[in-house]
């Protein structure tokens, strides 16, 4: 907030001549990079989802109107992606919100070492999805696994769990990867707002009597909800559109019990060849999230808090 | 602020120690893996600390499989694809952090549209674009993929630097004579570099950690990088767990070391750029 406010005085726009050539050049190349190979494949990935484009049949390509679409739909993995789709958003966010707001609150004042701590625990993010996956696979190894052991020897279990085998496991497992994974994105945002918070709100509040509870509930969550709001809307789409831990961890086995939207596409490009059913899943995917941005930037008049 | 008690101290500390507990232990159990021989990874009970520390498995990664060749690839691709984005997203951030001009919104928001939209969408249209400019199994479309993906984001930051500076430098420098051009080099670039390191960076790890489009492009030996190379791990020896661990050490050390030395930069140029809370 602060820093905005100087950012506005610091940016007086000042025109001189020539100026708009200027500013064409230093944009061109931006510009000109993210349309031939960002804007264009999109939106050719749009046609192609209503085309029958296999890597099989390149010379036979033709517009096949929704059949791309109805073959997704109606295949019988498709009600199961969806619902993996949804519990893989839901409670990855649920929790990485969840523990980035506790850990960012007791972040915010300084301890002794905290610059190293920060180090330590925001880590994970630096990681590839990849890397992520392979980590935990094997940490979840049914005979091998170190998680395992560690139920058996606390006590929790008292008999090994195949969590990569077993559908039902196997979704929390690949969860829980995005979890330790994702935790430190909420941290860093959250912490950052925190320290924007003027000081003299929380001590007008003790003033008024305010009790840690009531200073958290009536100062600092509203001060940081906009952040929150938006970095969850980013965290929706990022989080929907990550496959590589899923990809490392099970490929989406066993038996489809974990695939996403994210990974069903890779298959059908890497193993199918079927670019036209993939770029269909894409397209759906573009689709639930417009629809959810939409929504949720009316439910919660995001762009009022940040224009990001 | 209200004082602590004992309780509430011991609670944070407790806390805050699981939450270190649970961020490192996965990478201590890896770098554990790595170290040991290979029967003592398959031991029960489980071992917490190796009986016998080996190089063993380092050692085997180098001689199964080419990984000098995997790291070096990276390596470049890394360095060619965030050098260019830096140039890039530079000329674009300054030009955005210091003019209103026509335009200036709808670019903005072209640049913020490319991260709601999944990139593989326009997976498969890549892939055919690149296989007639025929530069598929090469370094350079991964280069070039790389490139793209970056510039919106760092561009984006990039201007949220820029903003932090004033403009009364570069004024003081045109009216001395320089160029537009020379006073955003010779005068605010020298001040930029901190948020110029951390860009370049952020979009370094990017690359090095990039898997998908990697394995979709990239199927022969000489230029796999390091994730499609681990990938190809998977499926030879149904997963080996020793040379597996070993290689992910290996790769994870460069990310680590430039994370460390960024974090607190790339944190500021985060929360300015992407999210003006």
């Amino acid at each position: 907030m602060a820093n905005k406010r100087v950012a506005t005085e610091l940016k007086k726009p000042f025109r001189l001549k020539g100026e708009g050539m200027f500013i064409f050049l230093c944009l061109l190349p931006a510009l000109l990079f993210v349309a031939v190979f960002t804007y264009y494949p999109l939106l050719r990935g749009v046609v192609m989802s209503f085309q029958n484009y296999t890597l099989f049949d390149l010379l036979n390509i033709h517009f096949i109107g929704l059949d791309n679409f109805a073959g997704v739909v109606t295949s019988p993995d498709f009600p199961r992606v969806a619902m993996n789709s949804f519990f893989w958003v839901v409670c990855s966010l649920f929790f990485q919100l969840l523990f980035g707001l506790v850990l960012a609150l007791l972040m915010r004042r300084r301890f002794r070492g905290r610059g190293l701590y920060q180090a330590f625990v925001f880590f994970p993010w630096a990681m590839s999805g990849f890397l992520i996956g392979l980590i935990w696979r094997w940490m979840f190894n049914a005979q091998f696994g170190v998680i395992n052991d560690l139920l058996l020897k606390t006590g929790i279990i008292d008999a090994p769990i195949p969590f990569l085998a077993d559908g039902k496991w196997a979704m929390a497992a690949v969860i829980m990867a995005n979890i330790w994974y994702g935790v430190a994105f909420f941290a860093i945002m959250i912490l950052a707002a925190l320290q924007s918070i003027p000081e003299e709100l929380y001590e007008a509040a003790a003033m008024d009597g305010a009790g840690r509870f009531q200073q958290l509930w009536s100062v600092t969550l509203p001060y940081i909800l906009p952040t929150m709001l938006v970095t969850i809307l980013l965290r929706v789409i990022w989080i929907l559109n990550f496959p590589d831990i899923i990809y490392s961890m099970t490929s989406g086995g066993p038996a489809g019990s974990t695939h996403i939207f994210a990974t069903f596409m890779i298959e059908k490009v890497i193993f199918g060849q079927d670019y036209g059913q993939a770029s269909a899943i894409g397209v759906i995917i573009v689709l639930i999230l417009l629809l959810f941005t939409v929504f949720y930037v009316k439910a919660t008049r995001v762009e009022k808090g940040g224009d990001f | 602020m209200e004082r602590d008690n004992v309780w509430w101290k011991t609670g944070r500390v407790v806390v805050l120690g699981g939450f270190l507990a649970f961020a490192i232990f996965p990478l201590y159990w890896i770098v554990i893996t790595s170290l040991k021989g290979q029967q003592e990874i398959f031991a029960l009970p489980i071992r917490y600390w190796p009986e016998k520390t080996t190089f063993l498995n380092y050692i085997e990664i180098f001689r199964i499989s080419h990984f000098q060749v995997y790291i070096w690839n990276s390596f470049l691709v890394s360095l060619v694809a965030s050098a260019v984005v830096v140039m890039i997203a530079m000329l674009g951030g300054y030009v955005l952090a210091r003019f209103s001009f026509r335009g200036k919104r709808q670019v903005m928001l072209g640049f913020l549209i490319t991260q709601m939209i999944p990139m593989f969408i326009g997976m498969a249209p890549l892939y055919v674009m690149m296989s007639r400019m025929h530069i598929l199994n090469s370094l350079a479309s991964l280069m070039l993929v790389y490139t793209v993906m970056l510039i919106p984001f760092c561009t984006i930051i990039m201007s949220g630097f820029f903003q932090r500076i004033p403009t009364a430098l570069e004024e003081a420098a045109m009216m001395d004579g320089c160029s537009r051009f020379s006073a955003l080099f010779r005068v605010i670039v020298p001040i930029m570099l901190p948020g110029i390191a951390a860009t370049f960076i952020f979009a370094f790890v990017q690359c090095w950690n990039e898997l998908i489009m990697a394995v979709l492009f990239i199927d022969e030996e000489s230029v796999k990088t390091i994730p499609v190379a681990m990938n190809a791990f998977i499926k030879k020896y149904d997963i080996e767990w020793g040379a597996m661990s070993a290689a992910t050490v290996l790769s994870v050390i460069p990310t680590m070391l430039l994370f460390a030395f960024c974090q607190k930069y790339l944190v500021e140029g985060l929360t300015q750029g992407a999210v003006k809370g």
